[in-house]
């Protein structure tokens, strides 16, 4: 039965690849939202984990988690060490981990920050940084890179590289009289980490030091060999991420720091803002998740149009099938096999347009929008839509099947 | 085929046997048809005149169980078709009955052979008997075996006629409908394809029956039976049942 199947479907092949067309790029919509929504999620909550207090300058919570952790955008303000310093130095704080931003490498965000980071930095679930190669900073001019800057970029330790001032693949000022070292190369962590080049604070604050108005004053400018570099102190950085020794402080403490007198400072809860942040994200997605589901619905209904209209151009070769002696339910047998058959070839055509479509694309999402996107989905929403699609496939097929066997039935032998 | 006035030879099994047969089409208010007997012995080959209209396509169907005819009046192989459910009827057309239409004999989308295995299929028959058998079927038709291969709808209208008898023979069926199987052949054609159709009857000894409108035949067949004369309904109103049933 399959055999006279997929004959017949290959022998109306102009309607049935139109048909099948349709079918493959509703199930690819289909898929590939998911997908997104399921690698987003993913990516999304694993990205920081175990910090009770994210600070910033005065901002919302959204647009502070975005560029902090996320490194999109850019940050409004900055925090005046000497806050920082007040922060930290309050009881009741368990580690601190300082964050600068602002400056690139060959688009790859740059993060000035201090060994506490690989130490207290938690990801995923509770996972901690890991180095694949080489040591974190021992000198004011070292750099830890992630996973994907080594890959893309094929460093490795004890490359040299050139700091640009701003963001951006291309700038006009850079960074160059003070190359930094890598030491060491993180392990892969599916994270925003991956795409950083963490340098030290010291040396983040020391490429800055020549700088008036934007320009490079290489009097001002302090040497690589310079002893006094690792005494450097900034004088304000971007974020500060806190761990509390209790939980229960956490209110009191960011109360606090929303009041902070000297200056104006946000403090938010990580897991608050990320809930904020996936509910703005969630409603569109909810909205594609609709759509896709919609027109996947549309195609199908189109696949029982065509099966319903060949009926009539196949009354005669259904009446010989009974003739020859087969019982109605080949007729809506062969009929549901051809439905489910065209679906079953759209969904791994449609699978494979998205792994194709995402393979394609993984790198430039990864570099504008921050997400990890991986080519191959296989999320368990994934087989249930293509489960749901089949069985929608069979009751959608089941409309044409069963007018057929309607009219096989009291059909006489010979109605030619 | 023997109508009221001939007796039947007891002797001989009976292949078809028809007693008070009445058929009226769903939502008809008239019957089609109504045969009160009709015989045709196992072996026999009867040649049915009867125009377009006028019922023979409703008998042929009713002796192929396609429609369902009242207890008592079909008895096919000596088996009532109605105390059969539609399962076994379908199921004893593709043991014991092979049929010839006018055209569209073949699904157009498959071979040769995988037409004939389909056929075989319905009876559970498969593998290497079905396939030496059909190139059997096929020589004595004088097709080449190397037909079994090509699509259908790739061979002359005359390949198909004749393609479409070996297909009703595959199953080695007791009895063999065949509807109007020449009138989409020329005339030499129509003559041969009746001499092949009787030949492979002689080797398999199945009752035939012929169903034409095409008088120059009957002179092949054993019997001739006309339609019009054994089935005994009003012929006026059955026009008008058939506009209606269509």
């Amino acid at each position: 039965m399959f055999e006279v199947a997929l004959s017949s479907l290959w022998s109306r092949r102009g309607s049935v690849v139109l048909t099948l067309a349709s079918l493959t790029i509703s199930m690819a919509i289909v898929i590939g939202v998911e997908h997104v929504r399921a690698q987003a999620e993913s990516s999304f909550v694993r990205t920081v984990s175990e910090v009770d207090l994210l600070v910033g300058a005065r901002t919302s919570q959204v647009n502070l988690l975005l560029y902090s952790v996320f490194r999109i955008g850019n940050a409004t303000n900055n925090i005046q060490w000497q806050s920082y310093q007040d922060i930290i130095s309050r009881p009741g704080i368990a580690w601190s981990i300082p964050f600068s931003l602002g400056d690139s490498h060959r688009g790859y965000r740059v993060l000035g920050t201090n060994n506490d980071y690989f130490e207290y930095f938690r990801y995923g679930d509770s996972e901690p940084l890991r180095l694949t190669s080489g040591e974190a900073f021992n000198s004011p001019l070292h750099a830890v890179i992630g996973s994907e800057v080594a890959n893309t970029l094929g460093y490795e330790t004890g490359a040299e590289i050139i700091i640009a001032h701003g963001l951006g693949n291309t700038s006009f000022v850079n960074h160059d009289n003070l190359p930094f070292t890598v030491s060491g190369i993180l392990a892969p962590t599916g994270t925003p980490v991956d795409r950083t080049i963490h340098v030290s604070l010291q040396g983040y604050e020391a490429i800055h030091l020549g700088f008036r108005d934007g320009v490079q004053v290489a009097a001002l400018s302090p040497q690589a060999d310079d002893p006094a570099l690792a005494e450097l102190q900034p004088t304000q950085i971007t974020a500060i991420l806190l761990g509390l020794e209790t939980p229960m402080a956490v209110f009191a403490l960011q109360r606090a720091i929303n009041n902070y007198p000297a200056e104006p400072l946000t403090a938010i809860l990580p897991a608050v803002a990320l809930g904020e942040l996936w509910q703005i994200i969630g409603t569109l997605e909810n909205l594609l998740q609709v759509i896709s589901i919609l027109v996947l619905t549309a195609s199908l209904l189109g696949l029982s149009t065509m099966l319903l209209s060949s009926l009539r151009e196949r009354r005669r070769e259904l009446a010989l099938y009974r003739a020859i002696g087969a019982r109605p339910s080949f007729i809506v047998w062969l009929i549901e096999l051809e439905g489910l058959a065209m679906m079953a070839v759209a969904a791994v055509c449609g699978y494979l347009l998205v792994v194709l479509g995402f393979g394609l694309t993984q790198g430039w999402l990864s570099e504008t929008y921050a997400l990890v996107i991986e080519a191959w989905p296989s999320s368990p929403g994934i087989w249930l839509y293509m489960g749901g699609a089949m069985l929608a496939a069979i009751l959608l097929s089941l409309i044409p099947a069963l007018v057929a066997y309607s009219r096989s039935l009291g059909q006489s032998l010979l109605s030619q | 085929m023997r109508d009221l006035e001939s007796p039947a030879n007891s002797v001989t099994r009976e292949a078809i046997s028809i007693a008070n047969l009445e058929y009226t089409w769903p939502g008809a208010e008239h019957p089609t048809l109504y045969l009160p007997k009709l015989q045709v012995d196992c072996g026999e080959s009867v040649f049915l005149r009867g125009a377009s209209g006028s019922g023979k396509s409703t008998l042929l169907s009713l002796l192929a169980g396609i429609l369902a005819a009242p207890p008592g009046s079909v008895s096919i192989l000596e088996t009532d078709m109605a105390s059969l459910s539609a399962r076994r009827r379908d199921s004893f057309r593709a043991n014991h009955i092979g049929i010839v239409f006018q055209q569209f004999n073949l699904i157009p989308f498959l071979t040769v052979g995988q037409n004939l295995r389909l056929a075989a299929r319905f009876t559970g028959r498969s593998g290497q008997p079905v396939e030496q058998r059909s190139v059997e079927l096929l020589e004595s038709l004088q097709l080449s075996p190397s037909l079994l291969l090509r699509q259908a709808d790739q061979l002359s209208v005359g390949q198909q006629q004749r393609v479409a008898i070996a297909r009703a023979f595959i199953n080695q069926p007791e009895i063999i409908l065949a509807d109007e199987p020449t009138s989409a052949l020329d005339a030499d054609a129509k003559d041969h394809f009746v001499q092949l159709l009787l030949s492979i009857r002689e080797t398999t000894g199945c009752a035939v029956v012929f169903a034409s409108h095409d008088n120059s035949l009957a002179g092949h067949f054993e019997t001739v039976v006309a339609l019009a004369d054994i089935n005994k309904v009003n012929a006026s109103a059955l026009v008008k049942d058939k506009m209606e049933a269509s």
